[in-house]
């Protein structure tokens, strides 16, 4: 993967000073227009589709680790899977307008010293954000190559130091169902819950991510939160978490129990386990005409595969 | 307003709704309203068109005995033909832009996986009833069109599964549509029994009095 560290501040994102000085004037009058634009209608307040001007310059002719183009931002946030807003592929953008993913609290339970409950500002505090660009291959078999802005998870796990019984990593999303359409709906079990082994969760590939293309998350991509484990099925991707446990058991995650003989929980993206309806041998990468191979483990399989050397992975999928 | 005028006018109207999909399409296609997965919407829209196109084909006939309005017969041919056109079209996107006519891939594909297994069939039966489709044919065959023409009924069945089987986990539409057709299936029943039942007194007038329906005929 590329790591790539934000550059110095440009001068054009330094404060004048007249509004420095004059803060708490800018902010009161912030916070009115914040609080008129709650009235604004909520189709207004979904973001999406493309923001050409305000993608940072340092994406112009950014390229994977494999050299493959970047998706657009258009794309990357008007076609999701996110069933609590709808299972279209087009309803998350569409459907998402009322989601607040401010104020947001995060939660640390479980096998751990240091537990607690954290706003999220106080959450990321700590860890330094990078460029993670990634493939994305979801189990429908399409995919898309993304620059995320995250930290790795294992930073988050050596501070809340688990203790001995912690085997697995247990992720749950919100539950708001006034702000979530297709949680009204029972498409799903409510609310989505993922789960990672420990050294998956400690794998230095593993992100906790907050943003793309330099900025935040939209709420279809999973705002303010969301976990990305690039060589295994986007669905381990659970979006807008609000609880990190550390568990003893392997936690069933949702897809599993929706339909245990077509997801598992390992979810690794493998060429050679079928989906038991179709194929996973080759995937569409959006954006291209002829289907490309699907690689093992998405193509990080270099640094992934010692993670499960003695494992049937046909059983174990 | 004559019979005659009124079935034009539904001809017309039959030919504008099952167009107006494909018009979409192919103006989506040059305004991009078909997303970040294009041959992904292209699938879904002449999937579904064929889907609800053969429900219409199949409903025409018990619309027309609910009406009385024999006339109505004369829009099952636009629309069976049209159902079988946007099945051609939706295995036309699967085979040349999803399968990018790699041969090897779409034999695997209808081999392995059933629920293309299924589609592919369903495609294939609507074949010989679009051929035969004609005034020429349906005098040529005789009683043998109408037999061969009930295969409509396999290909929608085949067609609602084959969607069934292909969404991941949302099978509300796919079970709706289900649900219409047996409803469109349920309201032929009566006709069958009644059908055979006349038969049966054609055939062997002794026994008509044995049948339930005996209390309508004298049975002195």
């Amino acid at each position: 993967m590329i790591i790539r560290r934000p550059p110095d501040i440009p001068s054009s994102e330094i404060t004048p000073g007249s509004v420095y000085f004059n803060r708490r004037a800018f902010i009161k009058t912030a916070a009115a227009g914040v609080a008129a634009a709650a009235l604004v209608p909520s189709g207004l307040a979904a973001l999406g589709g493309d923001r050409p001007q305000q993608i940072p310059p340092r994406f112009k002719n950014m390229k994977s680790e494999l050299g493959e183009p970047l998706n657009s931002y258009k794309d990357i946030t008007t076609y999701n899977n996110f069933y609590e807003f709808g299972t279209s592929k087009g309803d998350p953008s569409r459907n998402s307008g009322d989601f607040h993913p401010r104020p947001w609290t995060v939660s640390i339970e479980g096998h751990v010293d240091k537990p607690g409950e954290y706003h999220l500002e106080e959450f990321l505090k700590p860890y330094k954000m990078e460029d993670r660009v990634y493939r994305l291959r979801c189990v429908e078999a399409w995919s898309m190559v993304i620059p995320w802005r995250g930290f790795p998870l294992a930073d988050l796990i050596k501070r809340v130091e688990p203790t001995g019984d912690a085997k697995f990593v247990r992720f749950t999303t919100v539950y708001r169902p006034s702000e979530m359409p297709g949680q009204r709906t029972n498409v799903l079990d409510w609310p989505y819950v993922e789960g990672l082994r420990m050294d998956e969760a400690m794998h230095p590939l593993t992100l906790m991510t907050t943003g793309l293309y330099g900025m935040d998350l939209p709420n279809q991509d999973g705002a303010p939160l969301r976990l990305i484990v690039p060589w295994k099925y986007g669905f381990k991707g659970i979006k807008s978490i609000v609880k990190i446990e550390f568990v003893e058991k392997m936690p069933l995650n949702t897809w599993h129990q929706t339909a245990s003989n077509e997801y598992g929980f390992y979810a690794n993206v493998n060429p050679h386990v079928d989906h038991p309806r179709w194929s996973q041998a080759r995937e569409r990468r959006l954006g291209e005409l002829r289907k490309r191979p699907t690689l093992m483990f998405n193509g990080y399989g270099d640094q992934v595969a010692h993670l499960y050397q003695g494992m049937d992975l046909a059983k174990w999928f | 307003m004559s019979d005659r005028t009124k079935v034009r006018i539904l001809k017309v109207a039959v030919w504008l709704g099952a167009l107006a999909p494909l018009a979409w399409c192919v103006a989506g296609y040059f305004q991009d309203w078909l997303g970040a997965n294009p041959i992904e919407k292209l699938e879904h829209v002449t999937g579904m068109t064929t889907l609800l196109t053969l429900l219409a084909t199949l409903a025409v006939t018990p619309l027309r005995r609910l009406t009385g309005w024999n006339p109505l017969i004369n829009v099952r041919r636009p629309l069976g033909l049209f159902a079988f056109f946007y099945a051609f079209l939706h295995f036309g996107v699967w085979a040349g832009l999803d399968q990018t006519l790699v041969w090897s891939w779409m034999k695997d594909d209808i081999a392995k996986r059933p629920y293309i297994t299924v589609g592919f069939t369903g495609f294939v039966l609507l074949i010989p009833l679009a051929l035969t489709s004609t005034k020429g044919w349906i005098r040529r065959l005789g009683k043998k069109w109408t037999t061969l023409h009930r295969l409509i009924y396999v290909t929608a069945a085949l067609g609602v599964i084959h969607y069934y089987w292909s969404v991941k986990a949302d099978v509300r539409i796919p079970v709706l549509l289900g649900t219409i057709y047996l409803g469109l299936m349920a309201i032929r029943v009566p006709g069958w029994l009644e059908k055979r039942r006349r038969k049966k007194a054609r055939d062997y007038p002794s026994t008509a009095a044995l049948s339930p329906a005996a209390g309508r005929f004298p049975s002195r």
